[in-house]
């Protein structure tokens, strides 16, 4: 029987106190506990969340293990604070069978940092032609329950309304990158003032917020459930909140450089800016800030998605979407949320653990700070302030947006199942 | 003046006369008939790359000549396929140039912002010159634009001359680098700009550009003194952007009952290649008052006024 004592930490941001974990397990909660032959973890000082829960993460195996594994992103990953990341399906091959998600669900039990969770393509080699699989991969050892063709939008109407249907069999969700194709087309960043000055093919708003529309309608309509990804705009926060108010299943998640940059970033042409859905203005950020704050956004979901040296060293319209994400994410929310007094720390927690495990239908994640839940917990210093510096993260790749950028948060233990992946801030 | 020439937002309203008043120097010393060699000694030893990753044999040659009179070295650098289609990264050749010894770099690229890349990546040392990039922007094309513009509207070179002068651009903006730095340097400059397009082929955001817009080109052009036809692709029609060439032309186009409205002294300018028949009529290129073939000249004179400033001013 392992017996671990977290002592004096600041629970959920809040109340001092003490955590007793036995056999992975939080078994008891409260002030002045104390357990002979404990280890006892000091966390004074620190704030104590449950662990972090990531629906958005590229983890590039199989296929590209020259800017990603299993092992390295789940790295990232726990150095985040992260016990748990859904591995988006835009691998080569495709994790659109039962056989690509279970050897990545395998990857991720070797590896040992975090539990990795795939997630399933919605069709087939995202081709958005024919449906996956889908029960396959819901009944595989990997027990996939979010699909999603992520990077391709499921932009055939009656296909999407089949996906809604189909996976309510397993209860699963379609997690929908909303872009519409044709309005896209060669798009570079956001379409707006500064696109037309800098002669970068524009991404206007409306090609996000009409698939947005077009399906909060069909899942009303099948009665479904819908997560959409990565919101980027305040159209999509208005349709989003009214989808809600109707009492719809409707979830939604922002990625944490939605949160915090803005796309005059792509001023500069640096690539290290491009992203999918680009970055947006001043007002959107606002917007996604309120959004989180008030829940009509569930979660943050970092999009990590890592790219080698020479995919951004080259010109914009040559370089590949995507920033890295995981081992900022937190600092990024304590910049944007908590700091600006958006969201306290038991808000994170909800949106950053209990929200994205309860979509992902993640059991053992997401428990909270409570006597039974699973021993998943991660340990902040939220005082200090840092200078990110790329080339001290666990990643294979570089391109964090961040460099430079002076942010707040350092995780200094995550627990995963009462076992620390990360100890001191270093990877165990 | 900056080391790069990327935007005309890198100079300021005295830079750009400046660079105006340079050409016209040049120009008149070449111009001097008792001069046996026409050719200056000015960039003697100096290195001058032609970067052209899109084909341009009207700019290339228009710089390569440039450099020769100021007695540059020129190499002419034909890449063709950027890393877009696999080929050498815009990286490689840079660092590739660098090893060579470049002093400037003067560089054609299809993807807005390459140039930009260039001069800030640290590959390379030399210096940057914009020869057009993407849709972003063309700053030299403007120099020569503004420049031909100044001899013939009010009194030559002097400063000031374009003053409250008014140009029309016309055609398709949101795909033209040339409307853009024309924009920024004619505004610079005191003239007014009208963009003259269907709104198909006007960027989002273009309110707030320091010019007028307009969709009516017959409410537009009595009160030129300048118009500056751009070209139009045929292949535009095919993304919905106009529904046939002949209605573009019909609506959009410089035709002879158009010609007739303009005042007697306005310009009729095409920075090329011309697609006749369809933005402009043979009768309006081909019109005396059509400055066309005068901007190929003038083109070489500024940009022989641009390498010369960012070269010879540092030593």
């Amino acid at each position: 029987m392992s017996t671990t004592l977290v002592r004096g930490a600041r629970l959920l941001g809040d109340r001092q106190g003490d955590l007793l974990i036995r056999d992975g397990l939080i078994v008891e909660v409260g002030p002045g506990l104390s357990e002979v032959g404990a280890e006892v973890i000091d966390a004074t000082g620190l704030v104590a969340l449950p662990g972090l829960v990531d629906l958005h993460t590229h983890l590039r195996e199989p296929g590209r293990e020259d800017a990603e594994t299993v092992a390295s992103g789940t790295a990232a990953a726990a150095l985040g604070g992260f016990t748990a990341v859904h591995a988006m399906a835009n691998t080569d091959p495709v994790a659109d069978t039962a056989g690509v998600v279970e050897q990545v669900w395998r990857l991720g039990q070797a590896a040992g940092h975090c539990q990795v969770r795939p997630v399933g393509a919605v069709t087939v080699g995202l081709a958005g032609e024919r449906l996956a699989e889908l029960g396959a991969m819901a009944s595989s050892a990997a027990g996939v329950r979010v699909f999603s063709d992520d990077g391709h939008c499921v932009s055939d109407a009656v296909l999407m309304r089949r996906a809604l249907e189909y996976v309510k069999a397993f209860g699963g969700v379609i997690a929908q990158h909303a872009q519409e194709p044709r309005l896209t087309e060669g798009a570079q960043m956001n379409e707006g003032e500064l696109s037309g000055v800098l002669g970068l093919r524009g991404w206007p708003a409306v090609a996000e917020e009409a698939i947005i529309a077009r399906d909060v309608l069909l899942a009303a309509h099948v009665g479904s459930r819908l997560h959409i990804c990565h919101v980027s705009t305040a159209g999509s926060v208005e349709i989003i909140r009214w989808a809600k108010s109707k009492g719809w299943d409707v979830t939604a998640e922002v990625s944490p450089h939605h949160l915090l940059l803005t796309d005059e970033l792509a001023a500069s042409y640096d690539p290290v800016f491009k992203v999918n859905p680009p970055l947006r203005g001043k007002a959107d950020v606002a917007a996604l800030r309120e959004a989180l704050a008030d829940g009509t956004i569930d979660a943050v979901a970092t999009d990590h998605a890592p790219h080698p040296v020479e995919d951004k060293d080259c010109e914009w319209d040559a370089a590949a979407f995507g920033m890295l994400g995981l081992q900022t994410a937190l600092s990024v929310v304590q910049e944007a949320m908590v700091e600006t007094g958006l969201l306290d720390w038991a808000g994170v927690a909800d949106r950053m653990s209990t929200r994205p495990a309860r979509i992902g239908a993640l059991a053992g994640q997401g428990e909270g700070l409570v006597p039974g839940a699973a021993a998943n917990l991660v340990l902040v210093d939220p005082s200090v302030r840092a200078r990110v510096d790329p080339d001290t993260m666990a990643s294979l790749s570089r391109n964090t947006p961040y460099a430079g950028m002076v942010l707040p948060g350092r995780v200094v233990t995550t627990l995963l199942h009462g076992r620390a992946t990360v100890r001191d801030g270093v990877l165990q | 003046m900056n080391r790069h020439l990327l935007s005309i937002d890198d100079l300021s309203r005295d830079e750009a006369t400046h660079v105006l008043d340079t050409a016209a120097e040049l120009a008149h010393l070449l111009d001097d008939t008792d001069r046996a060699v026409r050719k200056l000694p000015t960039l003697r030893g100096r290195t001058v790359v032609n970067l052209f990753f899109e084909d341009s044999t009207r700019t290339r040659i228009s710089f390569e000549a440039a450099a020769k009179r100021l007695s540059a070295d020129v190499i002419n650098f034909s890449a063709k396929g950027s890393s877009v289609s696999k080929g050498e990264s815009l990286k490689d050749t840079a660092l590739t140039l660098e090893a060579m010894g470049a002093d400037a770099v003067v560089v054609r690229h299809p993807a807005s912002g390459a140039p930009h890349r260039l001069a800030y990546s640290g590959w390379t040392r030399s210096s940057v010159v914009n020869a057009g990039d993407g849709t972003h922007e063309h700053p030299t094309q403007a120099l020569l634009d503004a420049f031909t513009m100044r001899r013939h509207l009010g009194p030559p070179d002097r400063p000031g001359a374009l003053d409250g002068r008014r140009v029309a651009i016309v055609g398709d903006i949101l795909h033209s680098r040339v409307a853009r730095s024309n924009v920024l340097l004619l505004d610079k400059l005191g003239a007014a700009v009208t963009l003259v397009a269907p709104p198909t082929l006007l960027p989002v955001g273009v309110g707030s550009w320091p010019c007028q817009t307009s969709y009516d080109l017959d409410a537009v052009l009595p009160a030129c003194d300048v118009v500056m036809m751009l070209r139009v692709q045929r292949e535009r029609m095919n993304a919905a952007y106009f529904p046939s060439a002949r209605e573009y032309s019909r609506r959009y186009g410089l035709d002879a009952p158009r010609l007739g409205m303009l005042a007697e002294h306005a310009l009729v300018m095409h920075p090329g290649p011309m697609n006749r028949g369809l933005e402009i009529s043979a009768v309006a290129a081909d019109s005396p008052r059509s400055t066309i073939v005068e901007q190929v000249a003038n083109g070489v004179s500024v940009r022989m006024a641009v390498l010369y400033l960012l070269l010879g001013g540092a030593q």
